[in-house]
């Protein structure tokens, strides 16, 4: 038989059977922890049952420390576990800056995925296996939530702000991705795959899949036909910031503060351009809120981020 | 027909001596008969009326709630959807959770037997504002019919934690009215706090001092506290949600320059208080039942009563264990962690020291002690689950999932309902002066165990699984463990049903019950049951600890 192992989910990587083996020891735990409690109850419910002859008599003195020591050690076994817990969780939450990056779009009711190349794709995410992949996660409307149950991790897309989530899937295979967060009418039909390939096999995914350019490419074409060249490119006549090596630059802005130019400044800076005001310039900028959709600006900060890189390879 | 020839068989009613057969001396004098028409009902102000109508009213929201849950588990008998549509599920699971919390658990115990009691336990012959409990009833039941309009008009689809952007700008429906109702339905639950702590306060017996108060009035008085201080701070939350709708205020919608998390903190940090809402006096109630079914004083007084309090206190610095997926920052999701770790020491403590009552006890195994058993029983497994969903890295996994349905359907439905059941079988006799047949209590004690378990152990497993909540339509791989559930879903339905049958028949054929059937300590135990219309005819004199039984203790023998 083997139904409990089909019965236990696929873990397709090593942070997934981490994940396991932590709520495996802490189930152990659970069961010491409240065995004492049930076979205490049954056993005095039995020996001690009313009509029932029994020794009654109680011991002349309480001990405190009996109630205190049922406090505290329960205590210290879950903060051991809460170390554990916790360390795991950094672990999910930090990204390694060299991973790959995808960007993840929801949208009532569906997940849209746009790799660095420029392939796009819905309800299906395919990504190489033994490399650090990193999700980046708009929305474009209500909150949703990324869910990969086989890597057992899962991260809220957050309307107005970037969210991100990664992995290192280990094993080749189709899995089951969701939306976690209920987001109205067809949330349970907000579901697709998550397919990890081999490297070779996702290179091959991603020529067939080839799309006219990069993100940054077709960022750069946005950045021209919205008119956002018009004043900041390098030879405008109007006074607005220059893009070229702005991005992970620190900015300072109006009221005085200092901003560091992420993803989530320059989405900002597009769609509530009112909001933070780089300092020594006029309020100008229109908001494109109603005009570009959140696809397209991952693509303008794709593009914004190469122009750093293209700044700094130009440095002697 | 037997009753026919009762009637004739009683020429006297004013004679309090005559022996008539379906009416006891005690029945004649007390406040059940003292008005007949339904407006002494309807304009009562004895707390113990107004316990009954919040009784009636809560059944039969109850009832409400329960018919919305049987469509939602007769829809996931398969991984289609065949029953409704999406959006009719959407619908009936937001119905379902929006009655159940707002209508049935958050006034169940407190409303009802803390109504009823906590006079009598204290020996008071009314709460201090006898008229603002009254208008707490009419509340409650303005905000219900509320609802019930909405029902009528189509219902709302955003869940009942009303999560925006989705509930301000996207969902269809009247999210607009069911706020409403719900921002109604909470002045009903301030006025009842209010009048809970002034009267626990004011009005004890002399010799009641804080150090013999009975558990159950501690564990109301942090209830209570919760209720003045939380509740607020859901109604400006809702308040700004109809604001965002109708006048398009940008508070939660970013497009608006608002902050949709922003409407979860304001959220929690109402709404994780107000589970303890709904525990605490459930923790109370089995005190009180475990006490009572040991004859022994409950162990450790001082860390139980001392324990509600620092539940009520520490069980608003958790919120943020809702949000570790959200967004919010590691640090706060750490620190969130670490204090929902916290809050399960005095409920631990709680739980060790009733299973100490035990020991050495002289157990009776009756109705209200296997319904107490019952819930502790589940009400651990309810309480160390929720311990795994504190844990950051399980929780990342197992958040918006049936495992999180699980774990809150043990401490609500397990622990909750259990102890409403136990409690009415517990206090029935004082409420309504007759005994109720014992045998089927016990009956329907184990099949509200067995079906509850059956209902939600496997919700547990389908979560571990990766099942999100809230899915009309799944995978084929998760139909065994949602069919598993339904069947128990039909049985833990019947179960439910079985004590409206005998509680009803004991109504008319029930041995009357005297004082004290139980044979246990309580100030409300040493007056008739039912009560008299104001409850003592002398203020009691309390000049010893509460659960006085006697102990024998070693040195004596020496």
């Amino acid at each position: 038989m083997n139904d409990f192992a089909s019965a236990w989910p696929d873990a397709a990587s090593a942070y997934a059977s981490n994940v396991d083996l932590l709520a495996l020891f802490f189930m152990a735990l659970v069961v010491i922890l409240s065995a004492p409690v049930f076979i205490l109850m049954v056993v005095f419910a039995t020996k001690y049952r009313r009509g029932k002859n029994a020794d009654r008599t109680e011991p002349i003195n309480r001990n405190m420390w009996v109630e205190v020591s049922w406090a505290v050690v329960p205590f210290l076994l879950i903060l051991f576990f809460y170390g554990w817990a916790t360390s795991l969780f950094i672990v999910h939450a930090s990204p390694p800056s060299d991973a790959l990056e995808i960007k993840a779009v929801g949208k009532q009711w569906m997940w849209k995925f746009q790799h660095a190349g420029g392939q796009r794709e819905i309800n299906e995410l395919h990504v190489p296996v033994g490399k650090d992949v990193k999700v980046v996660l708009a929305s474009q409307d209500v909150i949703h939530s990324l869910y990969i149950p086989a890597l057992r991790i899962k991260q809220d897309a957050v309307p107005g702000r970037y969210t991100e989530l990664w992995f290192n899937a280990e094993k080749p295979g189709t899995y089951w991705l969701a939306c976690a967060e209920f987001c109205g009418t067809d949330h349970s039909a907000m579901t697709g795959k998550f397919i990890a390939l081999r490297p070779a096999d996702y290179s091959r995914w991603l020529a067939e899949n080839g799309s006219d350019g990069s993100l940054a490419a077709e960022g750069e074409k946005l950045f021209v036909s919205s008119g956002c060249s018009g004043c900041h490119s390098p030879d405008a006549k109007v006074h607005a910031p220059s893009l070229a090596g702005l991005y992970g630059r620190p900015v300072p802005l109006e009221n005085g503060d200092v901003v560091t130019a992420d993803d989530q400044y320059i989405r900002d800076s597009i769609l509530l351009p009112q909001s933070q005001i780089a300092a020594g310039y006029p309020h100008i900028m229109p908001t494109f809120e109603n005009i570009l959709s959140e696809e397209d600006v991952l693509k303008l900060v794709a593009y914004v981020k190469s122009l750093a890189k293209a700044s700094e390879e130009n440095l002697p | 027909m037997s009753s026919v020839t009762n009637h004739d068989e009683r020429p006297n009613p004013d004679n309090l001596d005559d022996p008539g057969l379906s009416e006891t001396k005690t029945e004649r004098v007390s406040y059940l008969r003292a008005g007949h028409t339904l407006r002494s009902w309807l304009f009562t102000t004895d707390h113990k009326r107004v316990a009954l109508l919040y009784m009636m009213s809560i059944t039969f929201f109850f009832f409400i709630g329960g018919i919305a849950a049987a469509f939602v588990r007769a829809d996931l008998l398969t991984p289609s959807a065949d029953l409704m549509t999406n959006e009719g599920y959407n619908r009936a699971f937001t119905l379902h959770g929006v009655i159940m919390v707002w209508f049935f658990l958050i006034p169940s115990i407190p409303n009802t037997f803390g109504n009823f009691l906590i006079p009598l336990m204290i020996g008071a012959r009314d709460l201090a504002f006898p008229r603002l409990n009254l208008l707490s009833w009419y509340i409650f039941i303005l905000g219900g019919i509320f609802t019930l309009f909405v029902l009528i008009l189509g219902g709302v689809d955003t869940g009942w934690t009303f999560y925006t952007p989705l509930s301000s700008m996207y969902a269809n429906g009247n999210v607009v009215l069911v706020a409403t109702a719900v921002f109604i339905v909470g002045f009903s639950s301030i006025l009842t706090g209010l009048n809970f702590i002034v009267t626990i306060h004011k009005l004890r017996a002399p010799g009641m001092t804080w150090g013999r108060l009975p558990l159950f009035i501690w564990s109301h008085y942090a209830t209570s506290v919760i209720l003045v201080l939380a509740t607020p701070v859901l109604s400006v939350t809702l308040a700004l949600i109809a604001a965002e709708r109708l006048f398009g205020l940008g508070i939660f919608n970013p497009e608006l320059g608002g902050d949709p998390l922003l409407f979860q903190h304001l959220f929690w940090f109402y709404s994780h208080p107000a589970v303890y809402i709904m525990v605490l006096p459930a923790l109370g109630v089995v005190s009180e039942l475990v006490a009572a079914a040991a004859r022994k004083p409950v162990f450790g007084y001082k860390f139980v009563a001392g324990s509600s309090i620092a539940i009520a206190v520490i069980g608003f610095l958790v919120w943020g264990h809702h949000m570790f997926v959200s967004g919010q920052s590691i640090y706060a999701s750490a620190v969130f962690s670490f204090l929902s770790l916290v809050v399960a020491v005095p409920s631990g403590i709680k739980i060790y020291n009733w299973t100490a009552t035990l020991y050495k006890g002289d157990i009776s195994l009756d109705p209200p002690f296997l319904f107490a058993m019952g819930f502790i029983g589940l009400f651990v497994v309810g309480g160390l689950t929720g311990l795994a969903v504190a844990m950051l890295a399980i929780d990342v996994h197992l958040h918006d999932t049936y495992f999180v349905v699980a774990h809150f359907h043990y401490i609500m439905v397990g622990g909750t309902v259990s102890a409403y059941f136990g409690a009415l079988h517990f206090w029935w006799p004082k409420i309504v002066g007759r005994l109720y047949s014992v045998v089927w209590g016990r009956l329907s004690a184990m099949f509200i165990f067995i079906g509850f378990n059956f209902t939600f152990f496997p919700q547990f497993i389908l979560g571990y699984e990766g099942m999100p909540r809230r899915y009309h339509v799944y995978p084929e791989q998760f139909q065994v463990l949602h069919d598993m559930s339904s069947i128990g879903a039909s049985i833990l339905g019947i179960a439910y049903l079985m004590p409206a049958v005998y509680l009803y028949y004991s109504l008319r054929y029930g041995q009357p019950a005297g004082n004290n059937p139980w044979n246990v300590t309580g100030l409300e135990w040493t007056i008739p049951s039912p009560p008299p219309k104001h409850n003592f005819d002398e203020i009691p004199t309390v000049d010893g600890p509460p659960y006085n039984y006697p102990v024998r203790k070693e040195a004596k023998h020496a």
